[in-house]
């Protein structure tokens, strides 16, 4: 079980990674606007 | 002959505008203009993409004027410099209906040579452009956007807009933080509490605390803080709120779990608190997308109010944008345009639709001298008006920021939850720290442990998430009734008995004209008479018209030769009919055609209809009256149920008119309203104050009505219900809509409202009993972590599950 002193503190980096991007992409605006996106996808060419 | 579809807009060609031969058919030059531009650029597939709705597109005319758009103040107003040198704009679209029409917009950049991008936010109907200020003017723009068939026009600047989106940004982070808080400490405390059946390795134990420790204070002083933040400032103003024991839980828990990681032995309480976290933060999230929802824009108000107008330059006319009109300016308005200001007509004679201002259905008769207002429509010919008032200056414009401000002025809305809540507060907080004394005295190694146990398992985790809860599922059940209600404090404040206002015309009754009664007088009436009338009548448009071609008495459809239609704006029409000569038409218009005065017999018809408050319209066939017919705008069918039903469940009924008085009378004694409760002849502003005047001492006003005149006292009531075909813009002043004709609806509301509460309170009532159990037992010392642990998400899916029961009752 020893693995676990590397494992966790990697588990909790990766989930610190996953919250980083998820603050980005909502600094980024992505998640404003939820409306139009998938009318907008049933019209590309 | 078949229907021939306009090739751009898909709606049915007028026949006078058919070519024989052609292609294509187009219904309106702008449909082909715009045809032309689209084809022009090769976005041909704008015409393949699924199914564009049957709606009439904005005519792409391109006659309107944008040249405001480049004034220097405009462009420093609206506009946003990018470090590139470029701009962006962000501007309101009118006739976006399709996902077509998106797909066309973003396209903006083909056709306007400079654009760079264009973006459409589809539910707030605006479009973002971004240009390169050197290669395009804004005004081209906005021509090419007119030119594909749709308006722009200016946004009003938000100043909160930004604001509010960094909010809204933030809490979203806040809530994905709290949850992969939660789920991850979830999986760490799982782990230890299977340790603790199986023996575990110490060091891993304690490397598990740790993890739980560190996880939980990122929650804890992250998306927590919010909690704190609450708590503190209920502090300092001294009213109990519900994030005061959820503070102090989180705050006793929090300091409790860190010594007792740091000490290596004793119950971290870091899983629970995240969990707790989390939930809470998702019951807020539903309450404020009600509140937003609730707090609906006033744009559509605005739209009434034209967006060009023709302002005179020199000798001529030029059409500008209406909010660049300015009083002393003089303006020609046409047949069938709104009026753009409050003004003076200074030459032609015409008719206009006031019933946006006074709710009065007949046209009033205007010529020079007149005053006009904004908003009203011209029916006639066309006028020439000096404006006197533009923009808020106007009686339009008033009674807009009439509806702002007494939108303003409603009491912030004490939530159910809170007010209940802050008595449960003091009483979680007095039986904690009776815990923890009694513990101390009895085994002070314990008394800690104790009371944090206590604070987490009655936290109002369940009370905070019931609430909004209920009242979301309340909205959706009640929407698939046809009834939409924007806020879930609208049910709360219908669910105590007050006062009812009722609008006249178009709620209590049908809001259109109808024959009520046929009278065949005389000897000559011929058997088809009715139906000859309906035939001649169907040919015209006006309200009276319409009555007579849809009269129930003539209902064979047979045809008849009709010759010599002639109308007359003043009151009738004259026709031939298989050979015999027609009038029809009021008194002074039938006396000119008739060959003999009057018979008593007719008089005295007529004198009842009068009576009744109709009118009575005389059918004159060769020279000789025929029949008499009372139109009148009648009563709904449901409307004496409804009002019955509403005095059984104890509200006060009375009605608020712009009629007159006598007619409102007459109505009310129909209704057996009491004619003290009904009034006459009022202004907007008067409904207003009666709407207030009954909102005091905190009783319950709701008012129901349509039409824009009503906007006003919809926003001034406790609760406002804009009822079946009401103007779009009342919709948008008042809280709750009925998606279906008749006041049945307004019953069945309060009876929802009731139903609503009552789900409430029963949910209080087990989550309030529940954790009455969890505090009695914690305060004993007979719950452990693990117990807490699976106690407290049972109590809020029992909540939870209860709240998605409510049903209501199925009315007739």
């Amino acid at each position: 079980m020893t693995v676990l002193y590397i494992a966790l503190p990697i588990a909790l980096i990766l989930a610190g990674a996953g919250i980083a991007a998820f603050v980005r992409i909502v600094a980024a605006g992505q998640l404003d606007d939820l409306d139009t996106p998938p009318l907008r996808m049933l019209n590309d060419d | 002959m078949p229907l021939m579809e306009c090739a751009h807009c898909t709606l049915a060609v007028p026949a006078g505008l058919l070519e024989p031969g052609a292609d294509k058919q187009f219904c309106c030059h702008g449909c082909r203009a715009a045809h032309t531009i689209i084809m022009g650029h090769g976005l041909e597939q704008y015409y393949r993409l699924g199914e564009r709705t049957r709606e009439p597109t904005v005519t792409g005319d391109k006659t309107v004027r944008y040249a405001e758009f480049d004034r220097e103040a405009f462009i420093q107003g609206h506009t946003v410099l990018h470090d590139d040198g470029q701009r962006s704009v962000v501007l309101g679209i009118e006739g976006l209906h399709c996902a077509a029409c998106i797909w066309l917009l973003e396209r903006l950049d083909r056709v306007v040579p400079g654009v760079v991008e264009a973006r459409v936010n589809w539910r707030r109907a605006t479009l973002e452009v971004r240009w390169v200020t050197s290669a395009v003017s804004l005004s081209t723009i906005a021509e090419g956007i007119a030119g594909l068939g749709y308006r722009p026009h200016p946004l009003r600047r938000d100043d909160r807009a930004e604001a509010r989106r960094s909010a809204d940004r933030q809490r979203t982070v806040a809530i994905a933080v709290a949850f992969a808080a939660a789920g991850n400490n979830m999986l760490i405390a799982a782990s230890l509490y299977l340790g603790m059946f199986s023996s575990m390795d110490a060091g891993i134990e304690q490397l598990l605390r740790w993890a739980s420790c560190f996880v939980g204070l990122v929650s804890l002083t992250w998306p927590g803080r919010v909690f704190f933040r609450g708590a503190w400032s209920a502090l300092r103003s001294r009213t109990p709120h519900m994030d005061l024991p959820v503070a102090l839980a989180l705050a006793v828990g929090g300091v409790a779990g860190t010594i007792n990681t740091i000490r290596g032995t004793g119950e971290l309480y870091f899983d629970t608190l995240c969990v707790l976290v989390f939930l809470l933060l998702v019951g807020r999230a539903i309450q404020l997308r009600q509140q937003r929802e609730a707090a609906a824009t006033l744009d559509v108000m605005r739209r009434i109010t034209p967006q060009t107008a023709h302002r005179r330059v020199g000798d001529a006319f030029v059409e500008v944008p209406a909010t660049v009109l300015e009083p002393g300016d003089v303006v020609r308005v046409a047949a069938d345009e709104v009026i753009p200001g409050d003004g003076t007509i200074l030459s032609g004679e015409t008719r206009v639709d006031v019933s946006v201002l006074t709710g009065e259905a007949a046209p009033l008769a205007v010529g020079p001298g007149a005053e006009v207002a904004a908003g009203t429509l011209n029916l006639g010919r066309h006028i020439i008006v000096r404006l006197d008032a533009v923009g808020e200056q106007t009686q339009m414009g008033r009674i807009l920021e009439l509806i702002e401000s007494s939108a303003e002025s409603r009491p912030a809305i004490v939530a159910l939850a809170d007010r209940i809540g802050a008595r449960f507060v003091l009483a979680i907080v007095a039986a904690s720290v009776a815990t923890l004394g009694a513990w101390l005295i009895m085994e002070p190694s314990h008394a800690v442990d104790h009371a944090v146990a206590l604070l987490i398992v009655a936290c109002p985790c369940a009370l905070a998430l019931a609430t909004p809860l209920t009242l979301s599922v309340a909205i959706a059940r009640a929407a698939q009734r046809k009834v939409l209600i924007k806020g879930g404090d609208v049910l709360q404040r219908l669910s105590r008995p007050g006062m009812v206002w009722l609008d006249k015309t178009g709620t209590v009754t049908e809001g259109r004209m109808a024959v009520v009664s046929w009278r065949n007088v005389g000897a000559v009436a011929p058997a088809a008479l009715a139906e000859w009338v309906a035939a001649v009548e169907a040919q015209c448009v006006h309200p009276v018209a319409q009555a007579l071609a849809a009269n129930p008495r003539a209902q064979t459809g047979d045809d008849y030769k009709i010759e010599n239609v002639q109308h007359d704006v003043h009151g009738g029409v004259t026709a031939t009919v298989e050979g015999h000569e027609i009038a029809i038409g009021n008194a002074p218009f039938v006396r000119a055609h008739l060959r003999a005065p009057l018979e008593a017999d007719v008089e005295r018809v007529a004198a009842s209809i009068l009576a009744s408050f109709a009118s009575p319209i005389y059918v004159c066939v060769d020279g000789a009256v025929a029949a008499v017919a009372g139109v009148d705008d009648p009563l709904r069918a449901d409307a004496r149920d409804a009002v019955a039903g509403l005095r059984d469940r104890g509200w006060a009924v009375g009605i608020l008119s712009g009629d007159h008085p006598d007619v409102v009378a007459h109505t009310a004694s129909v209704l057996g309203l009491s004619p003290s409760m009904c009034h006459g002849g009022l202004l907007p502003q008067d409904k207003v104050a009666f709407v207030a005047r009954s909102a005091e001492n905190g009783a319950t006003s709701v008012m129901v009505g349509d039409g824009v005149n009503d906007a006003a006292a919809l926003a001034a009531a406790s609760v406002g219900i804009a009822t079946h075909r009401g103007a779009e813009a009342s919709l948008r002043a008042a809280p709750v809509y009925l998606g279906r004709p008749g006041l049945g609806g307004v019953v069945e509301l309060l009876d929802m409202g009731q139903t609503t509460m009552r789900a409430i309170v029963r949910n209080f009532g087990v989550s309030l009993a529940y954790n009455a159990v969890a505090v009695v037992l914690a305060a004993a010392g007979l719950i452990g972590p693990l117990v807490a642990a699976v106690l407290m998400p049972i109590s809020s899916l029992t909540v939870v599950s209860l709240a998605l029961t409510l049903r209501f009752r199925q009315s007739a």
